[in-house]
């Protein structure tokens, strides 16, 4: 009844979780890789943000996966022909089809039931200036004035016993399985965790986890019959737009960071490994790149990008696929103008690596540069890498909503926080003010970055020792747990 | 030093050299120049007779490489990348794409002077805001000062400099009427217009920048000589303020010179936003505009500017680093 469309972004997001999968079961296998992950999990922040991220992961996935339904045979054309709808959908906008479908005319406020904007209505033949209902906002209401409150009151309260109590359920469950793996009582177990004891802070990561359900349990009991951000000015819900982003910032973030990499590292360890003329020839191409002030190369390029899109108008059958098109040339072009710093922090590491003792021994050996290169010296840089990507994320996710405000940033029809943020510039010079793109913009965006950061300076603590000691701390220490039940 | 620095100048003319291809190669070789007559005349009608007139009005009019038709060294010298290149080393701009714009080349020197009056205190005021408030953090290290100064640091750099601009302008121009929204005026009453600019992109770097400059101070800190400053019975603040902040400047110098170019090229964003008329605003026109001459002139111009800076960091670095020798 449908077709799958595979997108180029799509793919490349499947690919990047079927990498991620398997570099699970590597780290699971490595003594050394896993040790180094169960530190970043050590860390509060780390763990936390985690969560957040994971949420924002299920969000793009489940926004990966494209398909256009069939219609219905139309009248005149042959009964066998299949048609399809012009516009590709994806699971994410299945799962929200209600969003979707329940379009105003105009502004509205966040969980408003009426429309912003004053109408002349004639009511018994008089004209009068009034805020008409909206279509869908709050449309079950018959008498919204009084039962407006009651009926908010009673869907958060839904929302926050259903949040609460899937976090109950998880706490109990966690409980009993630290208490099996600990060999010790349930109340116990509870009381270690909350106070704070053992290695892991799941105190911290229920907390989360318990923040999340609530938000989520509210959002979802309120959604269905009200915007709970409101609509824009065409009366799209702007929830729905905020969660469309997540994905375009995740696959900015991810691809244009992966982009980065084939160059970085082949030339970075080819330009250390060999030095000579070949570090000279490579040095010289980085530091060309390099010395364009990135964002007006970045312009240049999209701007070709754009040009040559335009010469050829036939190419995509949908919208969205030439939309999605657009942001994997935008994560080429940022990958492609982006390699030079990862390049020389790779040349300066292959460097140092290649005098030490083991890769001497591997040359004494007669093993072929090559064979050492993919051996000896990339594992050994591959943390650099990782840190590296990891940092990256979060600016090219804020560097978007630049670009997008220069011109050159993802196609206009594409959700994108950088677009939602250029239309709420002109949005919060109306009266009255209409601050909720912007507010919607603004806490997505925050929490999304703020999580990446935080994720990632627990992946560089974890990584890179040295970086550990500019770790911030409060001067507490945590109790380790053979000493606390000792106490116990 | 003087051999060090003409070779250090012959190398950057090489680089530029580099980039002027790469530019042209993209300007003119992925689109060519019968494309961009196109779009920059624009509607249906459009004539070969009207793109020859638009590429001979901006001597687009002759082969790309390799002229075919001449002979000896005119086959190279009679084509587009020759004359293109010539005119942008010898700083000829030529005229924009656009029919009503003029001359690049005064253009850019005039809004220039704009960019760095918006840049120039910033970058000022950014290295002395970010020093002060890494130091400070230093000073109180293993405290909650130095927590919560780090996590607003995380939390300062997390957010969009757009954001900052937007809430900025709304609060101080709309609620409180403190500020201008936007606008330029020469002269002195300008400075009313560039306060909040100037303070708004600096609190949406001092985030990142503190942060960065608090890790080079903790680098330092944890080096034998501060141990023996400390032996010696010198008293902390002694100890940072003469010891590790000049041991610092090194790595503080390279970190915000790289800045420098944008003292000259203005900022893109808060330049537009706040309707400063400087080389920022100049390239968004332009890129709105399509404006593909204005676009590869201030390619050129932005990495002239930055091999200049990174000339000047060198000289910098024996400044503050009498133990570095340039040659």
């Amino acid at each position: 009844m449908f077709k799958f469309v595979f997108l180029w972004t799509d793919l490349t997001v499947w690919a990047l979780v079927a990498f991620c999968l398997v570099y699970g079961v590597a780290v699971v296998r490595s003594p050394g890789l896993s040790a180094s992950w169960r530190r970043v999990f050590r860390e509060a922040p780390a763990m936390c943000s985690a969560f957040v991220l994971a949420l924002c992961l299920v969000v793009t996935v489940a926004d990966s996966v494209h398909y256009r339904s069939r219609l219905g045979a139309a009248s005149g054309t042959a009964a066998d022909t299949v048609q399809y709808e012009v516009q590709a959908h994806s699971l994410l906008d299945l799962a929200l089809a209600e969003l979707v479908q329940s379009r105003e005319t105009s502004y509205s406020r966040p969980l408003d039931y009426e429309a912003l904007r004053l109408e002349t209505v004639s009511v018994n033949g008089h004209l009068v200036r009034m805020a008409p209902r909206l279509k869908h906002g709050g449309a079950h209401l018959s008498d919204p004035q009084h039962q407006w409150h009651s009926d908010l009151l009673s869907r958060v309260f839904t929302g926050l016993l259903f949040g609460l109590g899937l976090s109950a359920a998880t706490a109990i469950v966690l409980f009993g399985l630290l208490a099996r793996v600990r060999r010790a009582g349930f109340v116990e177990t509870a009381a270690s965790v909350w106070n704070k004891e053992g290695e892991v802070p799941w105190r911290a990561a229920l907390w989360t986890l318990a923040a999340i359900a609530t938000l989520v349990g509210v959002v979802v009991s309120l959604m269905g019959s009200y915007h709970v951000l409101g609509t824009d000015t065409t009366g799209n819900d702007v929830l729905y737009q905020a969660l469309k982003s997540i994905r375009t910032a995740f696959v900015i973030g991810s691809l244009a960071t992966i982009a980065t990499l084939p160059l970085a590292v082949v030339l970075g360890i080819m330009a250390g490994y060999f030095r000579g003329w070949a570090d000279e020839v490579i040095q010289y191409f980085y530091t060309v790149l390099s010395s364009v002030p990135n964002i007006l190369l970045i312009a240049a390029c999209v701007l070709m990008v754009q040009v040559y899109l335009d010469k050829h108008p036939d190419m995509f059958e949908t919208g969205v696929e030439r939309a999605d098109v657009k942001l994997f040339l935008l994560c080429s072009v940022l990958g492609l103008t982006g390699w030079a710093g990862l390049c020389r922090l790779l040349r300066a590491e292959t460097m140092k690596l290649r005098e030490l003792d083991f890769v001497q021994a591997a040359n004494a050996f007669g093993v072929g540069s090559v064979r050492i290169m993919v051996r000896h010296v990339f594992p050994n840089v591959a943390h650099l890498m990782l840190i590296v990507t990891v940092l990256d994320f979060s600016s090219l996710i804020l560097y978007e909503a630049v670009l997008s405000y220069v011109g050159v940033g993802v196609d206009p029809s594409m959700n994108s926080f950088g677009g939602m943020i250029n239309l709420a510039r002109k949005e919060m010079s109306l009266d009255p003010v209409v601050w909720w793109s912007f507010a919607a913009a603004f806490g997505f965006m925050v929490t999304l970055v703020l999580a990446i950061n935080l994720f990632a300076d627990g992946v560089r603590d974890a990584f890179d020792p040295r970086a550990r000691a500019f770790r911030p701390r409060l001067p507490v220490t945590r109790k380790p747990v053979a000493q606390a039940r000792n106490q116990g | 030093m003087v051999s060090y620095l003409v070779r250090r100048v012959l190398y950057g003319a090489l680089i530029l050299l580099g980039v002027n291809l790469l530019t042209f190669f993209l300007f003119f070789t992925v689109n060519t120049p019968d494309d961009m007559a196109r779009l920059n005349i624009g509607g249906k009608h459009v004539t070969q007779d009207l793109i020859d007139r638009w590429k001979v009005e901006r001597g687009y009019d002759k082969p790309l490489y390799v002229n075919e038709a001449k002979q000896g060294t005119q086959r190279l010298t009679e084509t587009i990348f020759w004359e293109r290149s010539v005119s942008l080393f010898e700083l000829h701009f030529g005229r924009a794409d656009a029919e009503s714009a003029g001359d690049i080349g005064p253009e850019v020197a005039r809004r220039m002077g704009v960019s760095v009056q918006l840049a120039l205190p910033l970058f000022v005021l950014q290295v002395f805001a970010s020093t002060a408030f890494a130091l400070l953090l230093v000073m109180f290290r293993h405290t909650r000062l130095d927590f919560w100064g780090v996590v607003a640091c995380v939390l300062m750099l997390s957010i969009s400099s757009l954001f900052y601009i937007i809430v900025g302008q709304f609060l101080f121009s709309r609620l409180l009427r403190i500020a201008p929204i936007s606008g330029y005026e020469p002269g002195l009453s300008v400075v009313k217009f560039l306060v909040l600019p100037v303070m708004l992109a600096l609190l949406s770097r001092l985030g990142t920048e503190a942060r960065l400059y608090r890790a080079m101070f903790l680098e330092e800190i944890g080096k034998d000589y501060v141990r023996t400053a400390r032996a010696k019975g010198l008293s902390e603040t002694v100890v940072l303020f003469r010891h590790v902040l000049r041991n610092a400047l090194l790595p503080i110098v390279t970190s915000a010179g790289s800045y420098l170019p944008y003292v000259f090229l203005g900022s893109l964003v808060f330049e537009s936003f706040f309707g400063l008329p400087g080389l920022g605003a100049y390239v968004i026109d332009a890129i709105t505009k399509q404006d593909f001459a204005v676009v590869r002139t201030m390619v050129f111009v932005g990495s002239l500017l930055y091999i200049a800076t990174f000339v000047l960091i060198d000289v910098a670095y024996t400044w503050v680093d009498p133990r570095v020798r340039l040659g």
